[in-house]
């Protein structure tokens, strides 16, 4: 059981990989055209101390990013999901500002904070991961049937309490299904900034190095280098869920 | 009635007391007023079943008791105080038991221990959610989740959880609604059971007239909205009751009575007789 969970996700990626490599020897694509998983893997060995290096300044920026996240979009969630004014009031604000394409964003951030690479790293993978933990946790607060509060309330409980006791556990499905989806937007931002506005650090720099030199297998050996550390960290979040949310999975009937 | 206990409470005062409780919601289509100058009586240690058409109030009723809902008129008192904010001395369960998914059973009947006895040990707590569990058989399922447990389980699990602080009064929205009709009987009892261990003053809203009488010892009528205590049947049946006992000419009597008292209630439109009322001076 426990063995299927880890092979049937094993065994996709494989059969993935082959078909990649099939259809690129089918086609005869020359690799500036697509590069195969073939030409990929001696990529990434020759350059595999800058791999590690960069893809660890990748890894950090983005998991501060998602810890601001976490931090501001729970805050935000909770204000909207206690009152509909305050709901309201910042709904068409954040759908506008989600709807403002981040890479427009980055070169206004490296014109505000010039030189700060690791702050405006960090501040685009925020932007760009908040707004679905923000929704969810407001929905999840916007929700609750009153019977819930009544039970605590009738007892005298402080809305802190009610809000500790029942209102967040109750949220915390809808928390980590933001977070999932989060986890995977916020490497995104951090390799916008990495990208477009280079300064020498993080996987998003190796990526516009290797564009500058040709180097075609190069930029996808990136390219799956940060899927890679996409799943990874998915898996700590899917972890993270069923330590504190596992409730919420019921038993296949 | 010879109640020792209740003779024995201050100046014998009524446990529950509702004066002349007048109540409207304001809505999108105008101002609907639910209740008018109802009068209601709880004695210490008593049951009594409030009955009445859909939507004439009932529920307002409960959270006005529960102190979560201030009457716009008259006066609310419970245990000779007047309720202004929520008691910890009330215990509520309703139609939907709202257990905690995330708690085992033990866990959601400790949970008001929580509030009101914080400072009780987590032992003694718990003690005391495990012998209510099993006095409504529901030893052996303490570890389990809700999700786990049949609609019956968890609402014998919700008895257990709005009885576990002992309050004085146990306020019961329909708990037995949403159950089938085996089920609903099995509980009757268990709530019967429940009382013979630990005395507790109990109102019960119900839609079902012979739930009414079998678990109640007054039950009211409410007249259509808006609404006043139109009716008070004293139930006439043995102190230890049994399904058997509804199934006399006694219980047919009082129910054909009740049915009766509906019917009215249902047809009423516009304002009350006030004076009819007697539910005030029924302690």
């Amino acid at each position: 059981m426990n063995l299927r969970r880890v092979l049937t996700p094993i065994a996709a990626i494989v059969i993935f990989l082959v078909l990649w490599e099939l259809l690129v020897w089918v086609k005869q694509w020359p690799n500036y055209k697509m590069a195969s998983p073939s030409d990929i893997w001696p990529a990434f060995w020759k350059f595999k101390a800058l791999f590690f290096e960069y893809g660890w300044q990748t890894l950090w920026r983005t998991i501060a990013g998602l810890a601001l996240s976490i931090l501001v979009g729970t805050l935000l969630g909770l204000l909207m999901g206690m009152s509909k004014n305050i709901r309201d009031a910042l709904y068409p604000l954040l759908v506008g500002f989600n709807a403002i394409p981040k890479a427009t964003v980055v070169p206004i951030i490296a014109l505000m904070f010039v030189g700060q690479h690791d702050m405006n790293t960090i501040l685009m993978a925020f932007m760009i991961s908040f707004f679905p933990i923000a929704v969810s946790v407001s929905i999840g607060l916007s929700t609750l049937e009153p019977e819930y509060r009544d039970i605590l309330r009738s007892l005298g409980a402080s809305r802190f309490t009610i809000f500790r006791k029942i209102a967040l556990p109750k949220t915390l499905p809808e928390f980590f299904g933001a977070l999932k989806v989060a986890v995977t937007l916020a490497f995104i931002g951090t390799n916008l900034v990495e990208i477009i506005e280079p300064h020498g650090r993080g996987l998003g720099h190796l990526f516009d190095s290797a564009k500058i030199s040709s180097d075609y297998p190069l930029m996808f050996a990136v390219l799956i280098a940060l899927a890679f550390m996409g799943i990874l960290l998915y898996y700590v979040v899917v972890v993270l869920e069923q330590i504190f949310a596992g409730w919420a999975e019921r038993a296949p009937t | 009635m010879p109640d020792p206990q209740a003779v024995n409470s201050a100046e014998n005062l009524p446990l529950i007391h509702l004066k002349s409780v007048s109540h409207t919601f304001n809505t999108a289509t105008g101002p609907l007023p639910v209740l008018e100058s109802l009068n209601l009586s709880v004695a210490q240690d008593k049951f009594t079943a409030v009955v009445g058409p859909s939507g004439c109030g009932k529920s307002t009723l409960t959270r006005l008791i529960a102190g979560l809902m201030k009457p716009d008129e008259g006066e609310v008192w419970l245990h000779g105080e007047r309720v202004v904010s929520p008691r910890a001395t009330v215990g509520m369960a309703f139609q939907n038991p709202v257990l905690l998914e995330w708690r085992s059973i033990l866990k959601n009947v400790m949970l008001p221990l929580e509030i009101v006895q914080s400072r009780m040990p987590n032992r003694e707590k718990e003690e005391r959610a495990r012998f209510l569990l099993s006095l409504v058989g529901l030893d052996g399922f303490e570890d389990k989740r809700p999700s786990e447990l049949s609609g019956g389980m968890r609402q014998r699990a919700s008895l257990c959880r709005a009885l576990v602080h002992k309050p004085d009064v146990l306020i019961l929205d329909e708990p037995f609604g949403a159950l089938d009709a085996f089920t609903r009987e099995d509980l009757w009892q268990t709530m019967h059971s429940l009382r013979e261990q630990e005395p507790f003053t109990a109102l019960l809203i119900t839609h079902d007239l012979r739930e009414s009488i079998f678990l109640a010892d007054e039950v009211v009528v409410l007249s259509g909205r808006p609404a006043y205590a139109q009716h008070l049947l004293t139930v006439d049946m043995p102190e230890k009751r049994t399904l058997d006992d509804l199934y006399t000419a006694k219980a047919t009597d009082m129910l054909a009575t009740l049915r009766q008292q509906i019917q009215v209630a249902q047809k009423r439109e516009g304002s009350p007789i006030v004076d009819s009322t007697s539910a005030g001076s029924a302690a």
